[in-house]
């Protein structure tokens, strides 16, 4: 399809053409919002999971609530292991955008771990709480509670396998126009899922204590 | 080895399910080999099944929704039969199991897979040849959209022949969907068939908010965009916004089913009354998402036959996005009764009133429109008048509702069906008609029968009539929706009437199929040979019928709205000038252009999803695992395809133009 | 279609300054959501509407500094499609919690309703 992006940005009497009648966007500019949207729609699937959680948290059915099963510790390490892998993946696009292969691998490699390490504590979090008999199916509150966390869980999970599939493209095909395209498009998600994790600490962790 | 599947799946001792299973796969077998036998495999293959050209994923859109319209319209006069007969101790002939699966296959069916196939599939056919660009965003993905949605269908008629379908309307609510009220597999027919084709649906909207946003021909700002690209924006906003909710709360039910949750179950502190909240968040700006459209292609035509320009363009536009935003402020007037106080139903209910605002504004352009216009009464006019008069009607009776003491006595009553039965057919399916009519040629090279057409017409408008006007009157005379059977003997007559109009109906989705199949037969007769046989005014009745596969040769420049019209007006002033001289000056100019390939991906991928529903369905856990897997592995191949466009010659498209002279946007 | 990536290496910066700035006010206000939520020295009820605004202001550092949202002509599509989702959002949630609420008022609970199934 003629995707090309059209160059005129000033008419024949030299006035500029506004953005919305230049013709077809750039493929660029088509990815990015396409993926925008997808984000949205993802943004909305956690909202009415959200939107479950705070209706139902305190639907404990005499179980124990958020407060007597959080730990913030634990929490605290999880969102740092997520902002400092949000960075690091920055610095992994910068090195992807100016082709310097060496130093994508190793921010690549970085985010990678941080995000793993995300996931191992999340993970143990949640065989604890299980271990003890708080799984997701004794109460409404735990099942809102797991759901919601480990939906965002899931997304990173998700996201770890992208990213392994990303560096295997980048090895293969190389940094390419369409690789970077798909690593940009990765970093809006990843970037997405820690501004998720900003809500999710902030309504089940610490919205637990004041409850 | 096989989950919960056993023999006792298929309906033996059941005759009527026995024998439309029977007839439906003898059918289905037969038509497989009737395209074998012709060797038409490799055809359908690369033409159709691997195509990722939105007009021929339109025209599949468009045969899915008519098919499903068959079996949906079945269930539809079954239910009618039933209630003719089955006053006092009269039984009927369908036992309330029965009866239970047949209202909630028949709404789900008619809302999931027919009218939003229809919609999607006028959507798909006609944006882009409107915005004047040669293919969506993301054609790769339309094609996955169309066979999610397919395989979604797929499932469903499958639980005919394997298994039952849900028994709790057509949404299923909890607590009766949860497991232990439900503990057969018709729920989980119900749940995974739609998260299946609602994801194609979600990828369809990505894909035409991005389209129409960033993908028109040089100089269509938006306000100058067709008022159906619009409606198609607006559509599709809604659907990116609201899918989600219903995916979200979905999953939760799921869960609740597979996993022991509770969000949704009476014990452990579930919350029933939460899904309803969710699912009608998602369930009414749904309706509008199947309306908007449907105004859009009214606009089209009523300004076509009208032979006038579209009254009130920049009001349309508003009230358009104004329609979008506040379908997202009323879905608490689908449950007034059930446990909010009067300050929040109050709230809805005057919401809901505002809503009718836009559409009215919409409605006095349209007449504004034909007023003083040379009105030409072809068959999508018919649609359009039809429409005017019962869509309104439709819309009163729903500002009634609205008002939640009146709903207190009306909810869940006949009168409800009545209600939106009119707003979804007078609106919906009227709308998607009379686009059928006025882009066949298009899609096709050749008009549909007029006459045919109209006998279609006077039979869906005096059979919805028959049909669903005394069920205004038994909702008032207290009918509960859903009876298998009902004891006051004053219901009966109406109910004899309400049958008698779905026969009328009967017969006008006969004649559709006539029509069809006659129009073929004669097409020659009718053949399109100008592109433009309505005299019309978007930039798609400047292409050939059929448009070659790029659509446009040459980018169209717009300078206006109604861009196609200004090029006739034009032309028949530059023809003026001496004609050498005008060919001299405006000799388009041939480039190669870059369209996409065709691809198997959306296949293949949809053929593992309905295995992954299936196995999820029946617990068959190694099934689903090899599924997801499958799933897996396209997407792979799809990421490591660097192959995917193919280069057409400038001479092939001048070749094209030259032995097809139309009109001509390029011109 | 376009080959060239000149659209997107304007919106990717080729230095880690805007990511470094990000990062330093994300880990403020994460500190200070973290700490202050574990002490007094915030007034009880306003401790949430605190958590919420810190929570908000540190998803406007992502969206800014992280996912390059701007003003920019070619970044308005996307700055008014996120204006659809916040309000999709808003509405989701706290139209739920309202109704939900209200729902809870006057309807007996789960519980209740179920022993009258009895």
């Amino acid at each position: 399809m003629s995707g090309g992006a059209n160059t005129a940005v000033l008419d024949a009497h030299g006035r500029p053409i506004p953005l919305s009648e230049r013709g077809p966007a750039s493929t660029w500019s088509m990815i990015s919002f396409g993926f925008w949207l997808f984000l949205l729609s993802d943004i909305v699937i956690f909202a009415s999971l959200f939107a479950t959680y705070a209706v139902l948290s305190n639907a404990t059915a005499g179980g124990p609530a958020g407060h007597d099963i959080f730990e913030l510790k634990g929490v605290f390490i999880e969102t740092c292991c997520l902002l400092a892998s949000s960075f690091s993946c920055g610095l992994m696009l910068i090195a992807a955008r100016r082709r310097q292969l060496q130093r994508f691998y190793v921010w690549a490699v970085v985010t990678w771990v941080l995000g793993a390490a995300f996931i191992s504590l999340e993970v143990s979090e949640f065989s604890d709480l299980v271990a003890k008999g708080f799984g997701p199916s004794h109460s409404a509150f735990l099942s809102a509670f797991f759901t919601l966390v480990g939906t965002h869980g899931c997304h990173v999970s998700s996201g770890l396998l992208w990213l392994l599939v990303m560096m295997t493209q980048v090895a293969t095909l190389g940094l390419r126009t369409t690789v970077v395209r798909r690593l940009f498009c990765f970093s809006l998600f990843w970037h997405a899922l820690d501004l998720v994790w900003i809500g999710v600490f902030t309504i089940v962790y610490l919205g637990s204590l004041h409850v | 080895m096989l989950g919960k599947l056993t023999w006792a799946a298929i309906p033996f001792n059941q005759p009527i399910p026995l024998v439309t299973s029977i007839i439906l796969v003898i059918g289905i077998v037969a038509l497989l080999a009737l395209i074998t036998l012709k060797g038409w495999w490799p055809y359908l293959w690369k033409e159709w099944i691997t195509s990722t050209d939105h007009k021929r994923l339109g025209v599949m859109y468009m045969v899915l929704g008519l098919v499903m319209l068959l079996r949906g319209f079945s269930d539809a006069i079954m239910m009618r039969a039933q209630l003719a007969l089955a006053q006092g101790s009269a039984p009927g002939f369908l036992p309330p199991e029965h009866y239970d699966q047949i209202f909630s296959a028949h709404g789900t069916i008619m809302i999931f897979f027919v009218a939003m196939p229809f919609v999607i599939g006028l959507m798909n056919f006609a944006v882009p040849l409107q915005l004047g660009v040669r293919d969506v965003c993301f054609p790769v993905l339309n094609s996955v959209s169309f066979w999610l949605t397919a395989a979604g269908v797929l499932l469903v008629n499958v639980s005919l022949v394997v298994g039952e379908f849900a028994k709790t309307g057509w949404l299923a609510y909890p607590p009766l969907s949860e497991l232990a009220y439900s503990p057969g597999v018709g729920v989980d027919y119900y749940l995974w068939s739609l998260q299946i084709s609602g994801l194609g649906t979600l990828l369809t909207g990505i894909n035409f908010t991005t389209t129409i946003l960033k993908m028109r021909a040089p100089g269509m700002g938006y306000m100058r965009m067709p008022v159906f690209c619009w409606t198609a924006l607006a559509a599709n906003l809604l659907i990116v916004a609201a899918f989600p909710i219903l995916t979200a709360t979905f999953a939760m039910l799921l869960l609740d089913r597979y996993c022991g949750f509770h969000f949704f179950t009476p014990d452990l502190g579930g919350n029933p009354m939460m899904y309803i909240n969710l699912i009608w968040c998602w369930g009414h700006p749904e309706v509008y998402i199947l309306i908007l459209p449907c105004f859009g292609v009214f606009s089209e035509v009523i300004a076509t036959f009208s032979s006038k320009p579209l009254f009130g363009y920049h009001s349309m536009v508003v009230a358009t996005m104004a329609i979008c935003v506040l379908s997202f402020l009323v879905w608490l007037h689908h449950f007034f009764t059930m446990g909010a106080s009067a300050d929040v139903n109050a709230f809805f209910g005057i919401m809901t009133m505002i809503i009718a605002v836009p559409t009215g504004v919409k409605v006095f352009n349209w007449l504004f429109t034909m007023y003083g216009g040379s009105i030409r009464f072809t068959v999508p006019i018919y649609w359009a008048l039809g429409f005017m008069v019962t869509f309104v009607l439709g819309g009163l009776t729903g500002v009634l509702l609205a008002v939640p003491p009146a709903d207190f006595v009306l909810h869940n009553s006949l009168f409800l069906i009545a209600h939106f039965h009119n707003v979804i057919i007078g609106g919906v399916v009227f709308g998607v008609l009379a686009g059928y009519n006025y882009w066949f040629p298009k899609a096709f090279g050749f008009t549909l029968d007029e006459t045919l057409g109209k006998a279609v017409f006077w039979c869906w408008f005096i059979g919805f009539y028959l049909a669903f006007m005394p069920l205004y009157a038994l909702g008032i005379m207290g009918a509960t929706r859903r009876m298998q059977h009902y004891a006051d003997p004053s219901w009966q007559p109406y109910m004899i009437a309400a049958f008698c109009g779905a026969v009328v109906i009967f017969i006008g989705i006969g004649l559709m199929v006539v029509q069809l199949w006659w129009s073929i037969r004669t097409r020659e007769q009718r053949r399109d040979l100008t592109g433009d046989p309505w005299n019309g005014r978007t930039l798609e009745w400047g292409t050939a019928s059929p448009p070659p596969a790029w659509n446009y040769a040459v980018e169209p420049h717009v300078t206006g709205i109604d861009a196609f019209w200004a090029v006739k007006t034009k032309n028949k002033e530059l023809h003026k000038v001496a004609e050498t001289r005008y060919e001299a000056e405006h000799q388009p100019h041939y480039e190669t252009i870059h369209m996409p390939k065709r691809s198997a991906t959306g296949f293949i991928s949809a053929f593992f999803a309905v295995f992954l529903g299936f196995g999820l369905i029946w617990h068959i856990w190694w099934l689903a695992i090899i599924a997801i897997i499958g799933c897996l592995a396209v997407l792979l191949r799809q990421a490591w395809d660097m192959d995917r466009d193919q280069l057409i010659d400038g001479a092939e498209l001048e070749d094209f133009d030259r032995r097809h002279p139309s009109l001509g946007a390029q011109r | 279609m376009s080959d060239t990536n000149s659209e997107l290496e304007d919106e990717v910066s080729t230095n880690a300054k805007g990511y470094m700035a990000g990062l330093g006010l994300a880990i403020l206000l994460t500190l200070a959501s973290f700490g202050l939520a574990r002490t007094h020295l915030v007034w009880g009820p306003g401790m949430p509407v605190l958590l919420a605004v810190l929570a908000i202001a540190q998803m406007g550092i992502h969206l800014v500094f992280f996912m390059h949202v701007n003003a920019s002509e070619e970044g308005e599509n996307t700055a008014l499609a996120l204006g659809f989702g916040i309000f999709i959002v808003f509405l989701v949630v706290f139209g739920s919690l309202v109704i939900m609420n209200n729902l809870s008022g006057f309807m007996p609970t789960m519980d209740q309703l179920m022993k009258m199934q009895r």
